[in-house]
Order: structure tokens, then C-alpha cells, then sequence
């Protein structure tokens, strides 16, 4: 996602534009790919509701002819739970979930939004340096970090048998999970807030200066405020990344149910269960319920996060 | 689950969400309140050592130093006590295993962005001033939202396996039974399944792509299209000669987002197949090599290929920043 950018808020809809297929043809082609691009969530939504000698005995289409529902999966999967579901169910990998998103996306933005302020408005020496390190950062795959991070969470530095720094002791804790989602986020958001935070007016900054604000009371009154589309529509794709990641969680959260997310339990559980659809479904959407609820209200935002100067004028 | 156990369990939790949010913002609340009246030339020391130090720090932390320790790992044993020159290179490029991982990531990177972009780039023109085009797009857009284990098992309900003669579970099963094609363990098929498993990769990528390109596209100004319909050009000569050319630049994007994306994809091999039936791919198969064979020589060496192989991307997109930021 290196080269994704943030600049002006642009319509999403723009007055005019190339219009080469407006065939019935053309249509028909989307409404197939539209139509392709449900189906398999229809899918899981249908089968989840479908009890279990259904799922085994016939396709969850058939469901649409012979209608006959149940919320009984839902009751296993969230409240009772039992086997491989743990013994109560998916509520608390849906609180590690929120436990692990939440302070990750606060932390990664608020201190992007702030190293951003620094690259763009304070000169120092070595700025430029500094910027493109961070960018050329955003070209490690989180792959390389995985084994030494986790090794420096559990043993702190070592150097020639000097114990430098001591381990940070959060080895199997929710900061274990959060805490690197912080540090492999940043690079990104930084970059991005930089393109918003550094597209200001410079009169409005300048004007602040002379009139004696320092550094923190413009950012604090005119930065911070001025900025909220642009951390807002960053903060949903930091959500939804974190939210919906499997790596990190897999490494960091140690194999202990205690502090995995959904994203882990699910995996383990499609493993697990194989075939157990009645189980395995009901868990998927439940999963999916909160990216999707984030996603579709805050659609808006998402998309022009995305777009924000992918696209040149 | 009762109340009690859900409070016992998941109270704690919530406190600490509560506490990183009340450390967070009441140790910059007071920084700002103390920083606002310093003044002169030490404001900028100050104001860089709260907003940019922190920041720098936890990056190389978590990214910069670990970088260069997996190189340095890759060039000693299993349990890093020995160093062993090339050894692990050599290997990665004789052992079966591997060279399999290697030439099915070749194929993602090959087959998926080829087809996410074209995809997107179709339907990016066909929707344009569609009627519904806002729905279409609300559609296709929607698994980008859903995560890939999620999508993974979503799209192992569609692949679901049933013997010819009792009723089809799976609807590409059931499709392929009415029309008469022979029936197919389809994550076991291969080397098709590669290609079932891209399509979930694809199908919750495309929307990505479509966006984008969709805005790249309503960028164009009318003037240029009109002088090109003047000119007679109309339907897929308009395409090739003025939309493709104008979006060329974002269409770059997206393919290397893309290629990057599919280079370091794990989460659906992981929870479709575990990289068996012949569908390992490079990041899947580090993977194994660090936590499952605990050989970390082995992992890091191929950590290391799969940033080597995202290094020529990372270096053309500095150079296009340095290009803008000189303007």
C-alpha cells in the first residue's frame, strides 16, 4: 500500500468523465460480477442460520425454496459454546479483538499524525533523511520483524552476555499483539498524514506564529482539528487492517486463547472443525459483523482514504 | 456464558483498553499544556523529542533493527548458535519444497494483479455513470472489508466436497454437477487449486482496484474525451487510446500494490490448504520454517527473498517520491 497518498478531499462522483461501454452488454457484465462478488457471503449468511442435518444433507441454496431456519448456531456460538469453541464461545475473542484494535489504531495515528506535523513543519537538519527512511521502512515486510521482535519481547538486549535492556515482560498479553501493530503501522500512517498534514496553507501556520503560538498550541488548534477527515479515514484502514490481520496475531499472540483475536480463533477453528459448518459459519459472520457495520457506515470516508492522491489531477 | 464470566474474564481486558487511552492522552495532555509556554529555540527541541522521537524509535524497533537481524540470522544455522555462509541460500534454491513455494509465488504475483487491475480497470469503465453504479460498486468494494480468514472460509463453503451421486454442499460443486463436468476435490486438484485460492485473494481485492482506477478515471478531463469522439474514436478505441493511456500511472499503482500484497499473502494458505497439495507459497512457507520447524536460519533466509523480491518496488516508489517532493 506504499503509494497510497492523501491530498484533497475530492468528489466522489466527478461531473464528467470518460464514457466509452454504456451497453446493455456492459451492464449485464457488472450486474454478473456484482452478483459473483455476493454470492459467497450469501452463502455463509444463509448457512449459518440452517440447522445442522440441513448443512450435511443439502446446499444452503436450496434454503430459498424450502425455507427453514434456526438461531440455535448462533446461542452455541456465542453463548454456550462447548468443543473447540472454547467453553464461552466467541464473545471473549470478540473483546481480545477490541482489545488489541483499539489501542493499536490510537497509538499508530496519534503518533503518525504527530511525526507527520514534525516532517512537515519543523525544519530541523536531516528532515529529508529522516522522511524517506521512514518511507523506505514502509518496503520491509513485516515477515523480516516477526522473529527478532518477538525474541526482544522475551529477552530484552543481549550484547556479548551484557544484558543491555531487560525484557519488556509482555510476553503473552494483549500488549504483545498491539504493541507491533503500533510499530509495523507507522511508517504507512505517517507517510500518509504527511501528505494532508504538509498540504495545509501555509499562510494559516504562519499567521499562528507570528501571532506567538509555539509548536504545541498549533498543532493542538489548528493541525489537530483541521486534520480530522484525514485521521479519521486512516484510522478506519488501520481498524480494519488490525481488525482483520492473522499474522501478526498468530506470532505474537502466543497460542493462548487468552489473548487471541477472532481472526485466530477462526482460523484454528476452520482447521479444527473441518466440515463443522454449523459452527464454523456462525463464527465466521459474527467475525465479519464489525468491519462490515464500520465498513458500510463509514463507507465515505474509507473510500477517501484510499483514493487521497492515489489518483493525480 | 453468564454475566459473571464474562465480567470476570473480559473486565480486565476492557480496563486495559481504558488505561493505554488514559497513559496516552493524559501524558500528552499535560506535554502540551507544559509545551505551550516554552518558547524560542528550544520549542523546536522539545516539540521534536515528544512528536517525531517516539514515532522513529518505536519504527526502528519494530521494523529497522529486526530488519537487518534476519539478514544477519540468515546467514547462520537452525538455532542461530553457528554461522554458515551461504548455506541456506544454496538450499532454499535445491530443495524441492521450496523451489514449489517459489514457483507458485511466482504465479500469484504473476496471475493475481494481472487480473485484479484488468478486473478492476473493466468494471471501473463499465460502472462509470452506470445507473446503481454507487451499489454495484457498494458490492464488489465489500470484501475488502472482510478478512481473508474469513473470506478463506467463506470460499471453502463454495468448494465444499460431496460424491456425484448424493446432493452438492458447494455450490461450484453443484454448478459443475448440472453441467456435467466430472466432480473435483477442488483445494486437492493440482496445480488448479493455486488457482482457487487466488480467486479469493482476487475476489477481495478487485474492489481495491475497481475504486481507484474509478476515480482515475472521472479525473479525465471531458475536453480530451470529446476531441477524441470528434475524432470518431467510440467504445473500445476510446478505451485504448484515451482512458488507458490518462490512468496509466494509477494502473502502475495498483499492480504494484497488488504484487506486493500477493508477494507477502499468507492468511489464506494458512487456513485453506496450510501450504499442502502442492500450493506453499514463500511467506506461508517462512512461516513453517521459523515456527513449525523451528529453523531460524532457514525462516530469515526466506524472509529475506520475499523482501528482495518487494526491494525493485520500494526503490521505484522512493524515486517517484523524491520526483514530486523536488517540485
Amino acid at each position: 500500500m506504499a503509494t497510497l497518498k492523501l491530498k484533497k478531499n475530492k468528489p466522489l462522483v466527478a461531473e464528467h468523465g470518460t464514457k466509452p461501454f454504456t451497453s446493455p452488454i456492459a451492464s449485464a457484465i457488472v450486474t454478473i460480477i456484482a452478483l459473483l462478488w455476493t454470492v459467497p457471503t450469501l452463502g455463509l449468511v444463509v448457512t449459518s442460520f440452517r440447522t445442522k442435518e440441513e448443512i450435511l444433507s443439502s446446499g444452503w441454496w436450496t434454503s430459498f425454496t424450502n425455507p427453514s431456519f434456526t438461531l440455535e448456531n448462533f446461542r452455541t456460538v456465542l453463548f454456550t459454546g462447548g468443543g473447540s469453541l472454547g467453553s464461552e464461545g466467541m464473545i471473549p475473542f470478540a473483546v481480545n479483538s477490541l482489545a488489541i484494535t483499539i489501542p493499536a489504531v490510537v497509538l499508530s495515528v496519534g503518533f503518525g499524525l504527530m511525526a507527520a506535523y514534525s516532517l512537515a513543519w519543523i525544519p530541523f537538519r536531516f528532515s529529508n533523511h529522516v522522511f524517506y527512511g521512514l518511507f523506505a521502512l514502509q518496503g520491509v515486510p513485516l515477515q523480516l520483524s516477526l522473529l527478532p521482535l518477538l525474541t526482544f519481547f522475551a529477552t530484552g538486549v543481549q550484547i556479548g552476555g551484557h544484558q543491555i535492556l531487560p525484557p519488556l515482560g509482555i510476553v503473552g498479553t494483549l500488549a504483545a499483539v498491539w504493541f507491533p501493530h503500533v510499530m509495523f503501522g507507522l511508517p504507512l500512517v505517517t507517510y500518509l498524514l504527511h501528505n494532508f498534514v504538509s498540504a495545509l496553507p501555509r499562510e494559516l501556520l504562519e499567521a499562528a506564529r507570528v501571532d506567538g503560538a509555539n509548536h504545541f498550541e498549533v498543532f493542538r488548534k489548528i493541525v489537530l482539528p483541521l486534520s480530522l477527515p484525514a485521521v479519521a479515514s486512516i484510522a478506519i484502514f488501520q481498524f480494519l487492517w488490525i481488525w482483520n490481520d492473522l499474522l501478526v496475531a498468530l506470532v505474537f499472540a502466543g497460542g493462548t486463547d487468552d489473548v487471541a483475536p477472532l481472526t485466530l480463533h477462526l482460523a484454528n477453528l476452520g482447521g479444527s472443525l473441518g466440515s463443522k459448518w454449523e459452527n464454523v459459519a456462525p463464527a465466521a459472520l459474527f467475525s465479519i459483523i464489525i468491519p462490515l457495520i464500520v465498513f458500510f457506515s463509514l463507507q465515505r470516508y474509507f473510500v477517501r482514504g484510499l483514493l487521497a492522491g492515489s489518483v493525480k489531477s | 456464558m453468564t454475566w459473571s464470566s464474562f465480567i470476570t474474564s473480559s473486565g480486565p481486558k476492557i480496563l486495559q483498553i481504558l488505561a493505554v487511552l488514559v497513559i496516552f492522552f493524559g501524558f500528552y495532555g499535560i506535554a502540551f499544556a507544559a509545551g505551550a509556554r516554552v518558547q524560542g529555540k528550544k520549542q523546536n527541541v522539545l516539540a521534536l523529542s515528544l512528536f517525531l522521537v517516539p514515532a522513529l524509535i518505536l519504527a526502528m524497533t519494530g521494523l529497522g533493527i529486526p530488519a537487518v537481524q534476519t539478514f544477519i540470522e540468515s546467514f547462520k544455522n537452525a538455532d542461530s548458535s553457528k554461522w554458515v555462509g551461504f548455506a541456506n541460500y544454496t538450499r532454499a534454491f535445491k530443495d524441492p519444497d521450496i523451489l514449489l513455494a517459489f514457483r507458485n509465488t511466482m504465479l500469484w504475483i504473476i496471475i493475481s494483479p494481472v487480473v485484479v487491475t484488468a478486473l478492476g480497470l473493466g468494471l471501473a469503465t463499465m460502472l462509470n455513470k452506470m445507473k446503481r453504479e454507487a451499489l454495484a460498486k457498494s458490492l464488489i468494494f465489500m470484501p475488502m472489508a472482510i478478512s481473508f480468514v474469513g473470506g478463506s472460509l467463506i470460499w471453502n463453503l463454495m468448494y465444499q466436497y460431496q460424491e456425484p451421486e448424493v446432493n452438492q454442499t458447494g455450490l461450484v460443486g453443484q454448478i459443475m454437477k448440472s453441467l456435467g463436468i466430472p466432480l473435483q476435490h477442488l483445494l486437492l486438484w493440482s496445480p488448479w487449486n493455486n488457482l482457487f485460492l487466488m480467486a479469493v485473494y482476487i475476489w477481495g481485492t478487485t474492489g481495491f482496484g475497481m475504486v481507484i482506477l474509478s476515480a482515475a478515471i472521472k479525473n479525465i478531463p471531458s475536453d480530451i474525451e470529446e476531441a477524441a469522439q470528434l475524432d470518431g474514436a467510440s467504445g473500445f478505441t476510446l478505451f485504448r487510446t484515451v482512458t488507458v493511456p490518462m490512468v496509466k500511472t494509477t494502473i502502475i499503482v495498483v499492480l504494484t500494490t497488488a504484487m506486493v500484497g500477493t508477494l507477502k499473502l499468507f492468511d489464506v494458505i494458512h487456513t485453506m490448504t496450510g501450504g499442502n497439495f502442492k500450493t506453499d507459497v514463500l511467506s506461508n512457507r517462512m512461516f513453517d520454517e521459523h515456527f513449525v520447524y523451528l529453523n531460524n536460519g532457514r525462516g530469515s533466509t526466506l524472509a529475506i527473498l520475499i523482501f528482495l523480491g518487494v526491494l525493485p518496488i520500494t526503490y521505484y516508489n522512493i524515486r517517484s517520491i523524491r520526483a514530486e517532493r523536488k517540485h
